[in-house]
């Protein structure tokens, strides 16, 4: 399903996105799915307010009785029966580093996963399909940690002070020098949490009488950020530009809502990579849509980064343009370098407004040093300052891996989201039985995946999500495929209606001459 | 081996109608209920067709027989 490009010489290369919908008898069937819960669910609360059940759960204690009943909205009563059901699935404690094979602590659970026990193995080598770990740069080799011991053996562990105070180390100034060089802008500034990144910057940027335009499917923390600073907030529909472009036009024509004056500021709130559809943004058409209605533009790379581009330097690179365009460069180094924190890149003044503004660097302690380190190392790597070409190479790496994985699910024929040069891989599962079936057996294939159901996604679409790895061999993501095809048919999770390939394996005839 | 790929066969049926109703989920006292209630309504539903197909389907046949000619029937019972 091609998409046809509006702006056609805005894209230098194709942009192709899936978002197929699979067909009716499937949604009917995983509404079916959830009315049997919520019948059961029901029963189930009659039993727990009658006694006839023992109460697990959070409820209010008899002298509150009489007041407003606490746990009854529909969020808490889908916690109740259908989350504990299928608990076992998430929050499981891994104990070895997150690379692309990991170990597991088994825990197993006597009473229907309201509380569970260790017992004490470990399944070992169980191959990760869902740390974000885009580059590979989760790793424990001794030689690539060496600058990371030496800084820790040097500077300690904590910082112990805020960046205002007395939390400023070379370290961060390196660190921000090298952010800059990377992205191609003046300056950037560090911050020690990904998602206070997002959070506490926003209120210093934007105030009241702004206003806000944020994509449906934003991150929370893009959300949290922008309801705490107070600006008006107006949603365009992910990824849709006549949507967005609609909003620009609405605002300037009919400004403030009750005096009408003009917004002081309008901005622009996207992802690089949305996590949870694996889509990417359409840069080129909202910085046409930017420069045209004046407004300013806010890019969260949080996935992108380190994980699309010819270099590695995100979506800005990927589109071919100019990091001029763009007005607040933000990203994370979770995802792709291997570390913890975020940054934010612009222009000088932007930056040294943030460096007095922003309630991070004010109120939050700053980045610990040997974080700092791996995320230096990670960047040389990257950029090739350490006299290697492993950076390119894994840049290189990941893309052959993304597009590889995704050719091959696309063939096999499961509904899979997203662009297809984005390393996060939604497939996705639809009934709600189907999440815990999924995540069960792919473990006992020894495959550690990430479900994700109701409330992180609509609720008929729950879904499986990849996340691609450079240091994935092809051995691994074959072992995987083969799981997921064998998995797919048994489940029957194959919804796909446009791509059924002839699959080689089949074909047994080897020779091809008339038989007499 | 064309016992053991039906018997497969009707497992893997089975295993999606768990999926599907959520009943893969449950305790093994839900389930219990859930099937009974759901055989229950089954047998209901069968042994209503089979009561009252054979008389709904004669009295439709009846009915279009004598749209279409074949007045023996009626006369006889006008002339009576």
């Amino acid at each position: 399903q091609k998409n046809g490009v509006s702006n056609g010489s805005l894209y230098k290369k194709t942009f192709i996105e899936h978002f197929e919908q699979a067909p009716m008898y499937v949604a009917v069937l995983t509404f079916l799915g959830f009315g049997v819960g919520t019948i059961f669910g029901y029963l189930r609360d009659f039993m727990r307010a009658w006694g006839l059940e023992k109460r697990n759960i959070a409820t209010e204690r008899e002298q509150q009785k009489d007041f407003v009943p606490l746990y009854q909205d529909f969020e808490n009563f889908y916690t109740r029966n259908l989350y504990m059901r299928i608990r076992d699935n998430w929050n499981r404690p891994i104990c070895s580093v997150p690379g692309p094979q990991f170990d597991l602590m088994e825990r197993v659970t006597d009473d229907y996963n309201w509380t569970f026990r260790f017992t004490g193995r470990i399944i070992k080598n169980v191959i990760n399909m869902g740390s974000y770990n885009y580059l590979g740069f989760a790793e424990t080799d001794i030689n690539a940690l060496k600058t990371v011991t030496i800084e820790l053996q040097k500077y300690g562990t904590g910082v112990c002070s805020t960046r205002q105070e007395m939390g400023t180390l070379d370290k961060h100034i390196e660190l921000e020098k090298l952010v800059a060089k990377f992205l191609g802008v003046e300056d950037a500034m560090v911050f020690g949490m990904g998602f206070a990144t997002n959070s506490m910057n926003i209120p210093a940027l934007v105030g009241k009488g702004c206003l806000i335009l944020s994509d449906e499917l934003n991150h929370t923390s893009l959300v949290l950020g922008a309801r705490l600073s107070g600006a008006t907030i107006r949603i365009f529909k992910h990824n849709n530009m006549q949507s967005l472009e609609k909003l620009l036009r609405d605002a300037i024509i009919y400004g403030q809502p009750r005096s009408r004056r003009a917004w002081r500021k309008i901005i622009i709130l996207v992802e690089g990579i949305y996590s949870m559809e694996g889509s990417i943004v359409r840069l080129p058409e909202i910085v046409s849509l930017k420069k045209k209605y004046k407004a300013y533009l806010y890019l969260d790379e949080a996935h992108s980064i380190g994980a699309v581009g010819a270099t590695g330097r995100g979506v800005v690179e990927y589109f071919g343009m100019s990091p001029d365009d763009v007005d607040v460069l933000m990203g994370t180094f979770t995802k792709s370098f291997g570390a913890a924190g975020g940054y934010i890149a612009g222009k000088k003044d932007l930056v040294d407004f943030l460096r007095t503004h922003s309630h991070s660097a004010v109120y939050a302690t700053s980045m610990c040093p040997p974080v700092a380190e791996q995320i230096i190392r990670a960047m040389k790597c990257l950029m090739g300052l350490d006299g290697t070409t492993q950076g390119l190479q894994r840049v290189r790496q990941l893309g052959k891996n993304t597009r590889y994985f995704r050719r091959r699910l696309h063939e096999m024929g499961f509904i899979i989201y997203g662009n297809d040069d984005s390393p996060v891989v939604p497939l996705l599962l639809y009934m709600p039985g189907k999440i815990g079936a999924f995540a069960r057996r792919m473990l006992e294939k020894n495959i550690g995946v990430v479900v994700v159901g109701f409330p992180a996604t609509p609720i008929t679409e729950s879904r499986a999500r990849f996340c691609v790895s450079a240091a994935h061999t092809r051995e691994m993501l074959d072992t995987v495929l083969n799981a997921l095809d064998e998995l797919g048919d048994f489940l029957h999770l194959k919804y796909s209606r446009y791509s059924k390939s002839s699959h080689p394996e089949l074909y047994e005839e080897t020779r091809f001459e008339l038989e007499d | 081996m064309d016992i053991k790929s039906t018997k497969n066969y009707l497992y893997w049926l089975y295993c999606q109608f768990e999926l599907i109703t959520c009943s893969y989920l449950m305790e093994p006292w839900e389930k219990l209920l859930f099937y009974t209630f759901n055989i229950a309504m089954l047998v209901t539903v069968l042994y209503t067709a089979y009561t009252f197909i054979p008389v709904h389907i004669s009295t439709a046949f009846q009915f279009f027989w004598h749209l279409y000619g074949n007045q023996h029937e009626n006369t006889v019972s006008v002339v009576k």
